[in-house]
């Protein structure tokens, strides 16, 4: 099949980029869409020319290196799905396919699709961590009894892949899912009530210094998470974090 | 607490569920202008909340306080969520899991203010007047005659921006409400399905008492 691709190409992290367009033809349906894009970086390479720039690494749709804001939709138009897991087989052919960096100010972009999403790992850093007693009498996860239902939401939680597709399709680039997911997978398990009050303080102080907006309940971001992580996870972080500034 | 995001939201949501309980009260009170007494009942309310000195002067300016805050914290949180998105993207597909309601508050939000700045000059202002400027005498009985007549001078233009409004004020509560208990920390459930039927039947209930009084005094005349 053929497609005509716009892609945004950014030299560095303070030029001004615009979209260029590519006619590539010779794609196949079961090419994933990354290497849709090593098909076009080779025929660019070939041609002399400067490969598109992309985040990617495990394809396996586990890491959350790969991004890509395709046809308006982060990681595309399957749901469910990040972009390394999407195929060119949703696509039709002489289809015209845009393809953009996730955009946020606190994700700029540093190269052509790929951004810098440093800023959460510092959301991460202040606070999504654990106390364990390495004394010798630690006692073993397994030996602490924990409700079904929160040993499955925590788990829920943790699924996240912390890839910014929550943050990329919000309209107001709010950081809230990703950050809400990863203070409940902590505040929901035993092991994580030492530091349950600052953790969600820190957390969220730090989120709003990295510069994402704020949460207006859309739920876009649910719907373009690859992981499906649920809002419900905004709703716990929000009575956690109020209910920690009240005690504070 | 309230320079956080999740501060500035909780602000948000009480100031918007303020609203709501006042919106409920006010549609109360002119769902008895519906009763075919003459006015009575409308007029005996209307007279207890236009000269009680606790609805006068505490309630009446915490609610005009109260949309101020509402007002002040939808447009400055919709400054900075506008901020954090640097570049635009060339196609955004906002469709996606967003409903338009949720997605355009801000623009439901000042229909419901321009409206609010209508009716104000539509009844609170000559109220103010009656009462304040020129000093009338306590009547009574005076409510439901003016109500009717303000709706009959005001014809089918002024009908329809109050309908067009009351629309967006449904689209408004539609997201809102759930909004508000999402932000407040309450795990939307059973809860969101009421929200929905309460974004639907207070507004309803407004357009169904404008309309009736238009007709009903324009086919009278
Ligand atoms: C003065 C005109 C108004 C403006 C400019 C306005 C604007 C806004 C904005 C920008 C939001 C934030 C959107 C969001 O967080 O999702 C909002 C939320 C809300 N508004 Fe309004 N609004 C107005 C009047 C009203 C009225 C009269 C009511 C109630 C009868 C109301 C009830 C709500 C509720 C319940 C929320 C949800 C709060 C939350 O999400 O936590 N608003 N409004
Ligand atoms: S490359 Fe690892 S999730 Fe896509």
């Amino acid at each position: 099949m053929k497609l005509n691709l716009k892609i945004w190409r950014q030299k560095n992290k303070d030029s001004k980029g615009k979209v260029h367009d590519y006619e590539l033809d010779g794609v196949e349906e079961d090419m994933s869409f990354l290497e849709m894009l090593d098909f076009l970086n080779n025929k660019l390479l070939n041609e002399g020319q400067e490969p598109v720039a992309f985040d990617h690494d495990c394809r396996e749709g586990i890491c959350g290196s790969c991004s890509l804001f395709i046809n308006g939709v982060a990681h595309g138009p399957e749901r469910g799905t990040t972009t390394c897991q999407l195929h060119m087989r949703k696509f039709k052919d002489g289809e015209t396919v845009y393809v953009e960096p996730f955009r946020a100010k606190a994700f700029p972009v540093i190269k052509d699709l790929i951004v810098d999403r440093s800023s959460f790992d510092r959301i991460q850093q202040a606070g999504a961590y654990i106390s364990v007693n390495t004394s010798g009498n630690t006692q073993d996860a397994n030996t602490i009894p924990i409700p079904k239902h929160n040993a499955d939401e925590a788990f829920n939680a943790a699924t996240c892949i912390g890839c910014g597709a929550c943050v990329a399709s919000c309209k107001n680039s709010s950081a809230m899912l990703f950050t809400s997911a990863k203070v409940s997978q902590f505040s929901l398990l035993p092991q994580g009530q030492v530091e349950r009050e600052s953790r969600v303080l820190n957390m969220v102080n730090q989120m709003d210094l990295e510069g994402f907006g704020a949460c207006t309940n859309t739920g876009a971001c649910e719907a373009q998470c690859p992981k499906g992580i649920s809002v419900k996870n905004i709703a716990r972080m929000n009575r956690e974090y109020l209910l920690a500034s009240v005690k504070k | 607490m309230f320079n956080s995001s999740i501060g500035r939201k909780l602000i948000m949501a009480l100031s918007g569920v303020f609203l709501i309980v006042f919106l409920t009260q006010h549609l109360v009170i002119n769902l008895t202008s519906l009763i075919p007494d003459n006015g009575k009942v409308f007029n005996f309310i209307s007279h207890f909340m236009g000269n009680n000195p606790v609805v006068q002067f505490i309630l009446q300016p915490i609610l005009i306080l109260g949309v101020m805050i509402h007002f002040i914290m939808g447009m400055y949180l919709e400054v900075l969520n506008r901020r954090s998105r640097q570049t635009s993207y060339v196609v955004y597909s906002g469709k996606s899991g967003a409903s338009w309601a949720s997605r355009n508050m801000i623009i439901s939000g000042l229909v419901i203010l321009s409206f609010l700045i209508m009716h104000f000059y539509d009844f609170w202002v000559p109220e103010m007047v009656y009462k304040y400027v020129e000093f009338n005498p306590l009547d009574e009985n005076r409510y439901f005659h003016e109500l009717q007549e303000k709706f009959y001078k005001g014809g089918v233009v002024k009908l329809f921006l109050y309908c067009v409004s009351f629309v967006l004020l449904g689209l408004h509560l539609s997201h809102g409400f759930s909004s508000s208990l999402q932000s407040m920390g309450i795990t939307r459930g059973p809860i969101k399905i009421a929200t929905k039927f309460f974004a639907i039947i207070v507004p309803a209930g407004f357009i169904i008492i404008a309309s009736f009084h238009y007709f009903i005094t324009t086919i009278n005349h």
